[in-house]
């Protein structure tokens, strides 16, 4: 699995990002630890299960593909019926796109595909070998939040937070969408698509207008 | 999601060959085709991907018409300028359609194919005769409120056709260009969606194996003018409970070629010709409306929960009337 990291997508150096790299990385051993002993037939079962060296064919029944994300090419073997959702987080290591209805129906998982916001929870990973994928960790320049996130921390744009990296995907398409209506009204019916259960619509428009006079400022 | 096959071919003659030779679904948008496929409701062993075929392009035709391929997204289609200047209808239903982001992925052909939103359909358990011919309908002395229709149903299925941007299609006229094993074809859209009738589970006119690859607009007469109302639970993100497509002009102070379709009260995006005929020729006036929109509901089966869509619907069509041709009906109405 790591030899499919992109080390240049990695932006560790944040406290934020190594707590939840700490956290995915103690995640992932404390299972294996708990579950089976890490010499046990099932271990090695699940060292069987990885995807074999690049040098080898993929598995029966997977297709090596490579996808453009964040700028940086990422070489996965998936199954055609695999949503670009599950292979960003369990291929490609990019948690920060959520699942949360997995039917299209609660925006947690929207990524820009060419620009343009959509649910990865709807699309095969497959059909998007040509295209550019940005997700959430893709937005920051040099350490540097982009503007919409940077809005987001400012205006505390979300409780729980669970789909606000959804939340901020639809806002950077709409804002640098030039069709797109400059109004309250406007940002709430293109945002329809991303729904926050705790609330915080009020303070997700406030971030995204703010955002607006920033980028607009040429920032 | 179950495991199964994909291609992605280059030609509208190879996607239909390799579409033969399994049980397959052509793959667009896949807003609907891989919801359904997660929920098992579509079991397709083979997804043929239509996406590289080309079919992405919108094309004003010399007699007039407008030809909207297959694959243009929702999005794409709402904003074009040949839509917003000749088809406002179409441009409005489009965007109050779904989210931001399903629109920017679900295609022309995909919304004419999208399934209905019974939630005893989507279950995969209560009886359902779309799903599962002959084991009845559970929305029948169920919860039938939101996604269930009043117009064209029958004792096996009442469930609502989900699509506004077809019922604007409706309104204009349209026509579905296919191409199948056979060869190409042409089918009117009045004749392309089918009432549920005794047999739900056939919902559309197309062959085994056919594949839309575009849908032409008619000309709107000289003068026209359209618009789409959709009424609904919530001011986003919704389908309709009760929708009205019209276009029309007035010539003369007479209303003329009006043409209605409605969305939310039907078993298919629904023309009210009945109501056409009553406007056609006459001077727009709210009495007239009142009328029209009463004969559009002739015949309608109100079911346990839905009653109220017959004069929802009523309204609908009275208040985009009088959004058309400049009258006040907003006000209380009968």
């Amino acid at each position: 699995m790591t030899e499919h990291f992109d080390p240049g997508t990695q932006q560790d150096e944040t406290a934020s990002t190594s707590r939840r790299h700490f956290l995915k990385t103690v995640g992932a051993s404390g299972v294996a630890a708990a579950s089976v002993p890490l010499w046990g037939p099932a271990a090695q079962a699940r060292a069987a299960d990885d995807p074999p060296p690049r040098s080898d064919a993929p598995r029966q029944g997977l297709s090596r593909i490579r996808l453009n994300i964040n700028g940086h090419l990422h070489t996965v073997d998936i199954a055609p019926q695999m949503v670009l959702l599950d292979v960003l987080r369990n291929e490609s290591g990019l948690t920060g796109t959520k699942k949360g209805c997995d039917h299209g129906q609660c925006g947690a998982c929207t990524v820009l595909v060419n620009g343009q916001a959509i649910n990865s929870c709807l699309s095969l990973a497959i059909s998007h070998q040509t295209d550019e994928i940005t997700t959430i960790e893709g937005l920051e320049h040099n350490g540097e939040l982009h503007p919409v996130q940077a809005a987001f921390w400012e205006h505390d744009a979300f409780q729980c937070g669970y789909c606000t990296s959804g939340q901020i995907m639809s806002a950077v398409a709409l804002l640098n969408d030039k069709q797109m209506g400059e109004s309250d009204a406007a940002v709430r019916e293109a945002m329809s698509g991303n729904i926050c259960r705790c609330g915080a619509y009020r303070n997700i428009l406030a971030a995204v207008q703010d955002a607006r006079q920033v980028m607009k400022g040429g920032a | 999601m179950r495991a199964f096959d994909y291609t992605r071919p280059g030609a509208v003659d190879a996607a239909i060959a390799t579409h033969a030779r399994a049980n397959s679904a052509y793959l667009a948008g896949g807003t609907t085709l891989l919801d359904l496929a997660k929920i098992n409701i579509m079991q397709p062993d083979q997804v043929v991907d239509i996406n590289g075929l080309g079919l992405d392009r919108i094309e004003r035709l010399k007699d007039g018409r407008v030809q909207v391929g297959a694959l243009v997204t929702n999005t794409a289609l709402a904003r074009h300028e040949l839509i917003e200047t000749h088809y406002p209808v179409l441009s409005q239903a489009l965007l109050s359609g779904a989210s931001t982001q399903l629109r920017n992925k679900a295609t022309t052909a995909g919304n004419v194919m999208q399934r209905v939103r019974c939630p005893y359909f989507r279950d995969g358990t209560s009886p359902c005769n779309k799903r599962d011919p002959g084991s009845g309908c559970a929305a029948i002395g169920g919860v039938n409120r939101e996604t269930f229709a009043v117009l064209g149903t029958s004792d096996q299925c009442i469930a609502a056709h989900p699509s506004d941007m077809c019922v604007a299609m409706a309104a204009i006229g349209a026509t579905v260009s296919v191409m199948g094993p056979n060869g190409p074809r042409d089918i009117p859209f009045d004749a392309f969606h089918l009432l549920p009738g005794t047999s739900p589970a056939r919902e559309h006119a197309l062959e085994p194996d056919e594949l839309i690859t575009h849908v032409t607009l008619d000309a709107p007469p000289g003068g026209a003018r359209s618009g789409y109302l959709k009424l609904r639970d919530r001011a986003s993100y919704q389908f309709a409970l009760a929708s009205c497509a019209a276009q029309l002009s007035v010539e003369g102070g007479v209303i003329r070629a009006p043409r209605i379709a409605l969305g939310g009260v039907a078993t298919k995006p629904w023309r009210a010709t009945d109501a056409e005929r009553m406007l056609d020729g006459k001077v727009p006036s709210r009495a007239l409306f009142e009328q029209a929109a009463s004969a559009a509901f002739n015949g309608a089966t109100a079911y346990e929960h839905n009653a109220f869509k017959i004069p929802l619907g009523r309204h609908a069509i009275i208040a985009e009337l009088g959004a058309l041709t400049g009258l006040e009906t907003m006000q209380e109405v009968s």
